[in-house]
């Protein structure tokens, strides 16, 4: 029936029109370059050695400011980097914690264990505050899903449809970002304590290029004695994004996996109800031709 | 139609005990099983078993998010983060529950505007539109509160936005802005009673839609048509024809709500409300969730702060009054080809609310929300009313059966022989 198509269309495009597209990025910014990651699409993985490489970035360049407010545990977690228990183990011990009172009613201090979270070199955000300008930088675990850009009419449509799925907006966001340092177009003032960025927001960032050079982070070597990927700015910013990604959502794989079950459930299910349905509705001679019924009605209408 | 337990006979001693005390089952079987159901229905017909069933998941989810969430200004945030990170299947429950918000109301919006195609408001159903109407104002206020409860940025914005704006309200305006926040700004004391009425409105909105339900089972269902049941012959038994049918459809809806959990979980949402609730920083935009775009941008399109509010609480009441408003007869659009065409106007007008909502209230959009907001109050106000004494609607088929053994479902535009009454008041 044309009209009932008409109508289903007509509220899916509603429903679809009114979607909005988180708005971070401020009209007339170039949008980040849309990169191919592992996690993406509907058997999407995270790649082990990437989180891994990854982690070692966030250790090296953003630990010294940004928090990441994650237990050490997770990191050896099923899904994740899947670094080794005795691997957490030895990389808590590294950290220090606070904890306490103690029977004596006195704060101590600990190496941390695998149980507690990833701690800050800041004390507070305060303190974080204070030694970088005012601002405290942003913790980064949930980064990943806090970042996005506008798509626009009609790609946002185009994001949600199975094949065409694009949910990796603030992966790209922050790979764009981390490579995104330029020198300011002729004409545009930066001010003091800013930094030109192509893809932040008004351009001016706060936060100094963070990974200056190639060769800054040392990447595991491979049995030739070289490392597997390229140590490059472009490289460091793809793995830390890839890595923020599964700190923002660490049951990507498990949601995915599922997902896939349940819908093939569902299909199955689907496709034996309509046959079922079939076979109750030929009893009244089917729906749409309806021939008479000899539908048992009651007499009470 | 509704002369129940008169067809249910008790089988086992126990049962024939038990009815003569309590008769619901034999309520159930006039209600669920014997109730006659027009043979003609489309699956558009289903949306209202697909919104029961959303509306008993949303309330078990959430109950089960309830048992970690803590509703606490400086907790709240990370508690939903606990959800996600560290409770069995806590993602799986928490997407659920977020999206099986966008659901129920894409699914309630289907069902409003089949109400509005084929005239599921006109006489005897009245009651049951309005009792529909209060369903959806409360879903709306539910909606909101939950969108708080995770108390993220946009949670936190959305909030001040919203409530501050009963503030327009003459004398009782301030009153009322301190009472939703209980105290003088968005707080923890907000975040609190939002969550208790949260809470509460879901059991609310299951009493009344037994009283939808219930009214339902009373005027009987409309159809395509919009033809009453004239014999037996044009009905079925509402078990096991509209049950299969409507578990067949929840299926397939549950496939689309399937796809939104677990491969684009975050579509719906918004980037800034992962960013912790922080009242010294406003979003660059704030936008309120899709759902209430169309009525969001009816708010900014009127340029007063205590219209807008008004303009607003109209769009939603006035639909109460639809019932009075439409002057035609006829209920179904298949027969009448200029309400027909209204309401695809209608639709196209909401569905660019809703994306005029979403905008910077600047420049170009304005002047279109307003354009659309005056056509939005036009349709109900002057055309409603007028076509009815205007349109000659087409001839309507004597029966729902007649229509059926014509071929094609619902008739559309099918001239029906000697059966040319327009009433159909059956």
């Amino acid at each position: 029936m044309t009209t009932a198509r008409a109508l289903l269309a007509a509220a899916s495009l509603a429903a679809g029109l009114a979607l909005p597209l988180a708005a971070s990025a401020a009209e007339g910014q170039p949008h980040p370059p849309r990169e191919k990651w592992s996690f993406s699409g509907v058997f999407g993985t995270f790649d082990r050695a990437q989180l891994q490489r990854g982690f070692k970035v966030y250790r090296e360049v953003c630990q010294s400011c940004h928090q990441l407010k994650i237990p050490f545990r997770t990191l050896s977690q099923p899904g994740g980097p899947q670094f080794s228990q005795a691997q957490i183990n030895a990389l808590a011990a590294e950290y220090k914690v606070q904890d306490g009172p103690n029977d004596a009613g006195d704060m101590f201090e600990r190496p941390a264990r695998a149980a507690d979270n990833i701690p800050w070199t800041f004390a507070n955000e305060n303190q974080a505050a204070s030694a970088n300008g005012g601002k405290a930088p942003p913790s980064l675990q949930l980064m990943a899903k806090a970042r996005s850009y506008e798509r626009g009419f009609p790609l946002f449509i185009v994001d949600a449809l199975p094949f065409f799925q694009y949910q990796e907006h603030g992966a790209d966001y922050i790979h764009a970002l981390l490579t995104g340092y330029k020198d300011p177009p002729a004409g545009f003032t930066v001010p003091p304590g800013g930094h030109y960025n192509e893809y932040f927001p008004g351009h001016i960032i706060a936060m100094p290029k963070p990974i200056a050079t190639d060769g800054q982070v040392e990447y595991p070597k491979g049995p030739d004695g070289k490392s597997p990927v390229p140590e490059t700015v472009e490289q460091y910013s793809r793995d830390i994004a890839a890595f923020l990604m599964w700190t923002a959502e660490p049951n990507l794989e498990a949601r995915k996996r599922t997902g896939f079950m349940v819908i093939i459930f569902l299909a199955v299910f689907a496709y034996l109800m309509y046959y079922v349905k079939k076979k109750v509705w030929a009893k009244v001679g089917g729906e749409a031709e309806g021939l008479p019924g000899t539908a048992p009605l009651g007499p009470t209408h | 139609m509704s002369d129940h337990a008169s067809t249910y006979v008790p089988k086992s001693a126990f049962a024939k005990w038990f009815e003569s005390r309590l008769p619901i089952a034999g309520l159930v079987h006039s209600s669920f099983v014997a109730f006659p159901v027009p043979r003609n229905l489309t699956y558009f017909w289903t949306f209202g078993a697909i919104l029961i069933f959303m509306l008993g998941a949303q309330i078990l989810t959430g109950i089960w998010l309830a048992m970690h969430y803590v509703p606490e200004a400086t907790k709240a945030f990370d508690s939903v983060e606990h959800i996600m990170r560290d409770v069995n299947y806590g993602w799986l429950l928490r997407y659920l529950h977020a999206n099986g918000a966008s659901m129920f109301f894409i699914a309630v919006y289907i069902h409003m505007f089949r109400g509005l195609y084929y005239g599921s408001y006109k006489a005897p159903r009245e009651v049951l539109w309005i009792l529909g109407v209060i369903i959806f104002l409360l879903m709306m206020a539910t909606a909101f509160m939950g969108y708080v409860l995770p108390w993220g940025q946009m949670s936190f914005w959305g909030a001040t936005v919203i409530t501050n704006l009963f503030s327009a309200i003459p004398i009782v305006g301030d009153v009322i802005v301190s009472l939703l926040w209980g105290g003088y700004s968005v707080g923890n004391p907000t975040l609190n009673r939002f969550f208790a009425l949260h809470y509460l409105l879901p059991f609310m909105i299951a009493g009344v839609v037994v009283l939808h339900v219930w009214a339902l089972h009373v005027t009987g269902q409309n159809n395509p048509t919009g033809v009453p049941i004239k014999s037996a012959k044009d009905a079925v038994p509402f078990t096991p024809y509209a049950t299969i049918k409507d578990v067949f459809a929840t299926i397939c809806f549950l496939i689309f709500f399937a796809w939104f959990i677990f491969y684009v979980p975050n579509y719906l949402g918004h980037a800034d409300n992962y960013i912790p609730a922080n009242p010294a920083v406003t979003p660059a935009h704030i936008v309120p969730e899709w759902y209430f775009l169309p009525f969001y941008a009816i708010l900014r399109a009127v340029p007063d702060k205590l219209g807008g509010v008004i303009a607003m609480g109209a769009a939603v009441v006035i639909l109460a009054f639809l019932p009075w408003l439409d002057t035609s007869r006829v209920r179904s659009a298949n027969y009448r080809p200029l309400y027909r065409q209204f309401f695809w106007v209608f639709v196209i007008v909401c569905v660019l609310l809703g994306w005029l909502g979403s905008k910077p209230p600047e420049g170009g959009y304005v002047i279109a929300s307003r354009v659309c907001t005056i056509w939005y109050f036009v349709h109900f106000l002057v055309i409603l009313p007028v076509l009815g004494l205007f349109e000659t609607p087409r001839p309507l088929p004597s029966s729902i059966l007649e229509t059926v053994l014509r071929g094609k479902k619902g008739g559309a535009g099918m001239p029906a022989g000697a059966a040319a009454a327009p009433s159909t008041k059956g």
